[in-house]
């Protein structure tokens, strides 16, 4: 009989020696080079880490291939990041680059420190999830393939965190990144009244509806859409398969841009939608990677040192910010959601 | 098996980022359900949507949640796809790993499923990805034996997660990873056992910097935090200043609160420690200068989510300053934590979050009802409308 709620893996057990020894007496850390973190506790004990990306969806293999990197670097023990990155923790200095040599030779990018793009966190997508918009593991391939060089430098003006969500559930936490990409749909759920009738709870699917969009419509036992209302969220499909919302013509990618989680200097803040659509094209979304492109390097020629893509804009004013990326402002980047009152400007403090 | 071609998974190969696609063909050598996945993926990229049903029931004895159905809608073509689910397991606080748990855990789903992984999901869970529906209970005891238990799915508790805190940060203002494997098997009952309007998630952060983004990620934020001055080492300053960092630039001008002076003859930082609001920004900057205080503890804030359904948000302080050092202080936590998912569960419609249940009922319903006392660090700013719910014992017969 299997043992039921045992609870989580102890991490106790998990430390490496030089962790469980200077636990809570770390000092200071410094980046001597991109991907390499250098930790110094008061005992004057010194850990290195290494930081390397991995694709989030992996084969055992490659588990078992940085098992054995840990094993002859690392005495046996690693981690992960919670941007999905492998963390090597080695307290023998003259590890460091023989380490770092035998991963760049397996080909794990080592990277995402400091002033750097990081591992881009994301959703399942395609892979593996019913309601996306888009995929995600494609779309991140193709953006990092397109940004590597900012992954293993640190020559951005500060952090880059980008994420990406398959669908406005967001799995992936993309409302408060850097740089966001985010699945949506564009078209009313089509009904499929045969399977609504099957098993589907009527109320619970009317309550669903944020904009209250969805009616019932009881002499035929189902629902009506009133298209008008629908914001195409995808919620109620969540909610009932008989609510079809993935249309291959019409999903696709928005960008959105300047969220935050992080107190430092500036509030928490969420990204704010700049690009309203961008067609899904596999296998490389060039549309996609052009404009996160763009953006990126508009960043980079202007935003000052230490300042988060957010921060740049608020600095600079979001009016700026169209102009300086030839974005194209529309009224589909002026809110019609709920709190939407709170995003209109109310003084005559702009820029042109 | 007939060699199918895959020209669009193919072409995600190349490129200088490590390639997913190149992770399912090593596990296709070994699982055919490996290689239908990636002859889905293909398909998926012809017609631009995703070939996934919903998932049906599907679980192990005794607990709820943890596994997750799923299915494609298009079994003819791929019978090793027609049951494909996931299964959480429950990771160690902070992600750390001896290489022996997991070759085990390698071992464990080489037998029962796809061999593909997420390390990891984007609550923390370590996700098993692809097994069908025979597997489930084999799988679960297999794990179970080798002491990993399920995380959580559906209405419940989520699995907990935490940043790397003491165990290899400075700015750690509390025990991250303690106080989340503390809580987390506490409540593995609501863990394993949906039975909330809602999921919930906890998230644990050592400092201000927020590693776990726990708010805008988690319906519990619990961020480390100080109460008394940050702590300055003069001849650290000094050392930055002839190492010739601009600390006037890149450290006071950016201090939000302008709550430090740097002077520039005598190389020393200066604090009005009443100003600083504990942003961590010249901790950030200057890591061997700059410490937190010594008074620490966590803040706690409620109600963090993403879009779905009333939009995205942030958490929500409800507790400035909160003890996080031992088993009492804890316990204090835990108590405020019954007070709150009782009036939740009270409360909350069927799937809305509890930040959606407090916004709808009214912040001030919500901290009178769970017994929080109002305070200002609760606002940026105090109401603009006078549209107050007074309560009976406040007004005169
Ligand atoms: C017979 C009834 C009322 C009359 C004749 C009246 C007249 C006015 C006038 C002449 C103004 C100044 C407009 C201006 O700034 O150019 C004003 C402003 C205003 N009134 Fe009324 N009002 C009446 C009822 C109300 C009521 C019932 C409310 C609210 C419930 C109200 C709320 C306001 C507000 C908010 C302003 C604007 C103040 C500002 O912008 O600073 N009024 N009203
Ligand atoms: S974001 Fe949406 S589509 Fe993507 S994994 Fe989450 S629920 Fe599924
Ligand atoms: S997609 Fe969203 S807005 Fe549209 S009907 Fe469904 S729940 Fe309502
Ligand atoms: S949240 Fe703070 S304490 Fe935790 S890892 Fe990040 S910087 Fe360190
Ligand atoms: S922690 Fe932030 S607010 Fe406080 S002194 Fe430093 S920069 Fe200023």
């Amino acid at each position: 009989m299997a043992k039921l709620d045992q609870g989580p893996i102890n991490y106790k057990d998990m430390l490496p020696p030089i962790i469980a020894e200077n636990y809570g007496q770390w000092q200071y850390h410094e980046i001597p080079r991109p991907g390499l973190l250098k930790h110094v506790a008061e005992s004057g004990a010194e850990l290195y880490s290494v930081r390397v990306g991995s694709p989030r969806l992996v084969s055992l293999d490659f588990v078992r291939e940085i098992c054995d990197i840990a094993d002859t670097f690392c005495d046996g023990y690693l981690r992960f990041t919670s941007r999905n990155n492998v963390e090597f923790l080695v307290s023998d200095p003259t590890k460091v680059e023989p380490l770092i040599a035998e991963l760049e030779a397996k080909g794990f990018p080592v990277g995402g420190t400091g002033a750097a793009l990081g591992n881009i966190v994301h959703t399942q997508g395609w892979v593996h999830c019913h309601t996306p918009a888009t995929d995600a593991s494609g779309v991140v391939k193709a953006v990092m393939d397109d940004l590597f060089e900012y992954f293993g430098s640190m020559k951005l003006p500060s952090k880059l965190r980008v994420g990406l969500a398959c669908c406005l559930n967001m799995c992936g936490a993309a409302h408060c990144s850097d740089l966001a990409i985010v699945g949506v749909h564009r078209t009313v759920p089509r009904i499929n009244h045969e399977k609504i009738r099957k098993g589907t709870e009527i109320p619970s699917l009317v309550a669903s509806c944020p904009t209250g969009a969805i009616r019932p419509d009881p002499k035929n036992k189902s629902v009506i859409v009133h298209e008008e209302k629908c914001m195409y969220c995808g919620n109620c499909y969540t909610m009932a398969p008989g609510m079809e919302i993935m249309d291959a013509k019409n999903d696709g990618c928005a960008i959105l841009v300047g969220g935050k989680v992080s107190n430092a200097r500036t509030n928490p803040s969420f990204s704010r939608m700049v690009i309203p659509f961008l067609p899904n094209n596999p296998p490389r979304w060039p549309e996609v990677t052009a404009a996160v492109r763009n953006i990126v390097e508009t960043w980079i020629v202007n935003g000052r040192k230490g300042e988060r893509l957010g921060e740049w804009i608020e600095r600079i004013g979001w009016e700026k910010f169209f102009t300086l990326t030839g974005i194209p402002f529309s009224d589909k980047l002026i809110d019609d959601y709920i709190f939407s009152r709170e995003t209109f400007r109310t003084s005559a403090t702009f820029k042109y | 098996m007939t060699e199918k071609k895959t020209p669009q998974m193919d072409e995600l190969e190349n490129g200088k980022w490590p390639s997913f696609v190149t992770e399912i063909k090593k596990a296709a050598v070994k699982n055919p359900a490996a290689e239908e996945l990636l002859q889905l993926l293909e398909k998926s990229y012809e017609d631009k949507i995703g070939h996934w049903k919903h998932g049906g029931i599907v679980g192990v004895r005794g607990y709820g949640g943890g596994v997750i159905g799923r299915y494609t809608d298009v079994p003819e073509e791929f019978p090793h796809l027609a049951e494909f689910h996931t299964m959480r397991l429950s990771a160690p606080s902070a992600w750390f790993y001896n290489t022996k748990t997991l070759r085990r855990i390698c071992d464990i789903w080489e037998k029962h499923g796809s061999g593909l992984t997420n390390f990891h999901g984007s609550t923390g869970d370590i996700i098993m990805l692809g097994m069908n529906t025979e597997h489930i209970q084999p799988a679960f005891d297999d794990f179970s034996e080798a002491g990993i238990d399920l995380g959580g799915s559906g209405s419940c508790l989520r699995s907990p997660s935490c940043c790397v805190g003491p165990a290899r940060c400075q700015n750690a203002c509390y025990d991250t990873l303690e106080a989340c494997y503390n809580i987390t098997n506490e409540y593995q009952d609501e863990l394993h056992r949906p039975m909330w309007p809602y999921k919930f998630k906890f998230k644990f952060s050592g400092c201000a910097n927020d590693c776990t983004a726990s708010i805008a990620r988690s319906d519990c934020s619990v961020i480390g935090t100080w109460r008394d001055s940050i702590i300055i080492d003069q001849e650290a300053v000094k050392q930055y200043a002839a190492e010739g960092m601009n600390i006037q630039e890149r450290v006071c001008d950016k201090c939000p609160t302008r709550a430090l002076k740097f002077n520039h003859d005598t190389k020393e930082l200066a604090v009005i420690a009443e100003d600083c609001s504990r942003c961590m920004h010249c901790i950030n900057v200057m890591p061997k200068a700059v410490k937190p205080g010594k008074e620490k503890g966590a803040t706690i804030l409620l109600g963090g989510k993403s879009t779905i359904v009333q939009s995205a948000f942030m958490s929500w302080v409800i507790v400035p300053f909160m003890k996080m050092e031992n088993e009492d202080d804890y316990a204090e936590f835990k108590d405020m934590m019954a007070r709150i998912w009782e009036w939740w569960d009270e409360n909350g419609k069927t799937r809305e979050r509890i930040g959606e249940t407090v916004y709808r009922l009214g912040m001030g319903r919500f901290l009178r009802e769970v017994g929080l006392p109002p305070v200002p660090q609760m606002v940026f700013r105090p109401r603009a409308n006078p549209y107050v719910f007074w309560q009976k014992d406040e007004i005169i017969e």
